[in-house]
């Protein structure tokens, strides 16, 4: 126990704990439990039966209640412990209820039908973690569907947005023409407008292509996003000018300059771009709000928000599909964190 | 974070990957090399840089430019016709029956009362929201700064929300203030009533307010603490030499040198939060009542989800709303030129 609390209370440099670092502890302890929490609730709770779901007050474990097959029943009937009449207690397994009298069934001795007040009976239960809720949920949900057009916009939109940004990027970064500052301004310029706000020309536009209920509608609109044109040419400013000239020299084309000097030289760039496409995409909900309004083109979020609409009720299923739906973000996270945040603190974009 | 063996089998997926993807990219660069060789042969070299962009500049110009422009047109005329051509022209009427109040403070005295509605909630949340943001990613990015144990993973912890799409925020966030839900759970616990959460308006908006400030803080904390990180160390040493307490050295070096990040979290922030939309509209969807009813989603509900499409009312809240989103970008861009 000692040692623990050595260990605790070591810091760095100094050698005791300060009153200001036990404050620290103790925020950043609590913002573990603020910040975690309520994601682990959810887990927690996806694994609960949909009776279990909306009993009060709510239990942290998802608990089961045992059943047992006995002989002559075709269902398994559900377990409980009585105490009779001369107070000793035995297990018993429910046949049926009626009103407040349970009809039940010795499991060794089922013959003899043992008449016990609701009262006197309680459930058997155990902590199970079952998938039942993410089976059941992933048949009505659509949820392969859902999944697949996720996967499908995020990668190829990452792509896109790859190519198209850092081709764009390129040019503004190693060219001069005349436009130049013209095109960096109205990017700038447009990157304080919001999709939010031209939410109806932008629906009219979609429909005069005829992407409405197509994830192409989805797919190309955002791939040229100002952010990543920014973020790329900053970052290729920094490669010297000589590789070009030398690739030149040697006969290469511009697009031979672009895809094998400058690409593998803005590696670094390029991931960070990529991390936040993925992310963007991933989570986006207005853009394909507007787009797709036919379910079988639903991505993973629009579709689990039709769903929590009609199906206000069922929440176990609901919160089998919301873990589902966090997971791939939440594995990325975990491999990434340091990219991420980094990228983020560097370049102050989400 | 990652133990040495998990990292050897990150890299051997990666390098395989890397093998299989350089070798299509090899083949399509090469494809599209004999494309592009023959366009520099014919246009120049001096014309290139134009092919670099177009692709860029055509998805941008359809889908970002092109749609603001023709958001005045929306703008400007009416009726519940789809296709510009089809709307009679008005000139600014759509304005005016948005700002027709008898009193701006009170909004049903006005013809759209429901947008005015918005407006005020809009101002209440972006205060509250705004303020409380930028204390806590404060006091969170003071406290990442100190010399303290598994730094990096509380880092992470404060910053994994951000990750989390609107909806799943929302519902894991209903699931938890539902009548029959936890928080509801630990009140009746400690022998209180339950306390209507999402059936009262002011709860309601308390909580939006509280959600969004814990799904986006861990964002504002990392520019907080990148700012706090970037002091140099040796002023708090030569502080601490000439006498200073630590209330003196945070007055004097911390909060000068940090300014800049703070403007740039708090200029951020409301930009954010006066386009405040998917989260809510997953969590209340605008209710109880119109109790969360923010701009984006006036707009919303106009042009998308009522009857009437009133496409002009619409376009013109929207050019309203992006008429303060420019100025509060101005403002911000002038203040980094300052500190440049």
């Amino acid at each position: 126990m000692s040692t623990i609390w050595d260990f605790l209370t070591r810091t760095r440099g100094k050698n005791k704990l300060h009153i200001t670092d036990m404050i620290t502890y103790l925020y950043m302890g609590l913002s573990v439990l603020i910040m975690f929490g309520p994601v682990l609730w959810l887990i927690l709770s996806s694994f609960k039966t949909s009776a279990e779901v909306v009993k009060f007050p709510p239990r942290l474990l998802p608990y089961r209640q045992e059943t047992v097959v006995v002989e002559g029943y075709e269902e398994p009937l559900p377990l409980y412990e009585v105490t009779m009449e001369d107070g000793s207690v035995v297990q018993l397994a429910q046949v049926r209820r009626i009103g407040l009298e349970g009809q039940m069934v010795d499991p060794s001795d089922p013959e003899e039908i043992i008449k016990v007040h609701i009262d006197d009976r309680e459930p058997i239960e155990r902590v199970v973690f079952s998938l039942d809720n993410y089976i059941e949920g992933v048949e009505s949900f659509n949820f392969a569907r859902y999944l697949r057009n996720s996967v499908v916009v995020t990668i190829s939109a990452t792509l896109l947005t790859l190519l198209v940004n850092s081709m764009a990027a390129f040019a503004l970064a190693k060219y001069r023409f005349r436009g130049r500052t013209a095109i960096f301004l109205i990017m700038i310029g447009t990157l304080m407008i919001p999709l939010s706000v031209v939410l109806v020309p932008v629906f009219l536009v979609i429909t005069n292509i005829g992407w409405n209920n197509n994830l192409l509608g989805v797919i190309i609109p955002g791939a040229a996003t100002p952010t990543g044109v920014i973020l790329l040419r900053q970052y290729m400013i920094t490669i010297p000018d000589e590789l070009i000239d030398a690739a030149r020299i040697d006969g290469a084309s511009e697009w031979r300059i672009y895809s094998q000097v400058i690409l593998p030289l803005a590696r670094p760039a390029l991931a960070v771009l990529a991390i936040f496409s993925i992310m963007w995409r991933w989570n986006d909900f207005l853009w394909p709000l507007i787009v797709l309004s036919r379910s079988e083109m639903f991505t993973l979020q629009v579709g689990l928000n039709s769903f929590q609409g009609e199906l206000n009720v069922q929440w176990h299923l609901i919160l089998a599909m919301t873990v589902l739906t966090l997971l791939p973000i939440t594995i990325v996270f975990a491999f990434l964190q340091r990219n991420i945040t980094t990228g983020i603190a560097t370049t102050g974009m989400k | 974070m990652s133990t040495h063996s998990q990292k050897n089998v990150w890299s051997s997926i990666s390098s395989g990957f890397n093998n299989v993807l350089s070798s299509i990219s090899t083949f399509t660069i090469d494809r599209v090399d004999l494309v592009f060789s023959a366009l520099q042969r014919l246009i120049g070299l001096n014309r290139m840089p134009y092919i670099f962009v177009l692709p860029n500049l055509l998805i941008f110009g359809i889908f970002i430019v092109f749609p603001m422009l023709l958001n005045f047109v929306y703008a400007f005329t009416s009726g519940t016709e789809f296709f510009p051509n089809e709307r009679p022209w008005t000139g600014t009427s759509n304005f005016e029956q948005l700002l027709d109040c008898t009193n701006y403070l009170d909004p049903n005295t006005c013809r759209e009362d429901i947008f005015w509605r918005a407006v005020f909630n809009t101002a209440t949340y972006v205060v509250f929201q705004v303020g409380f943001m930028v204390i806590i990613s404060l006091v969170t990015a003071l406290l990442l700064n100190r010399k303290i144990r598994a730094r990096g993973f509380f880092r992470s912890v404060f910053f994994y929300p951000v990750l989390l799409s609107p909806i799943v925020v929302a519902l894991i966030w209903k699931w938890i203030l539902q009548d029959n839900g936890l928080i509801n759970g630990i009140i009746t616990s400690l022998g209180y009533d339950k306390l209507p959460f999402l059936v009262d308006s002011t709860w309601a908006q308390f909580w939006v307010i509280v959600i969004s400030v814990w799904a986006f803080m861990g964002f504002y904390t990392l520019i907080l603490l990148a700012g706090l990180q970037a002091i140099p160390s040796d002023l708090y040493e030569a502080a601490d030499i000439d006498g200073a307490n630590s209330w003196q050295a945070f007055y004097g070096i911390t909060l000068p040198l940090l300014m800049p990040s703070l403007i740039v979290v708090l200029m951020l922030s409301l930009i954010r939060a006066v386009q405040i939309f998917d989260v809510v509209f997953a969590f209340t969807g605008g209710g109880p009542g119109t109790a969360t009813l923010y701009m984006v989603q006036y707009i919303f509900s106009k042009g998308f989800s009522s009857p009437s499409k009133q496409f002009g009312l619409a376009s013109s809240a929207s050019l309203l709303m992006a008429g303060v989103l420019v100025v509060l970008t101005l403002v911000q861009l002038t203040f980094r030129r300052e500190e440049e």
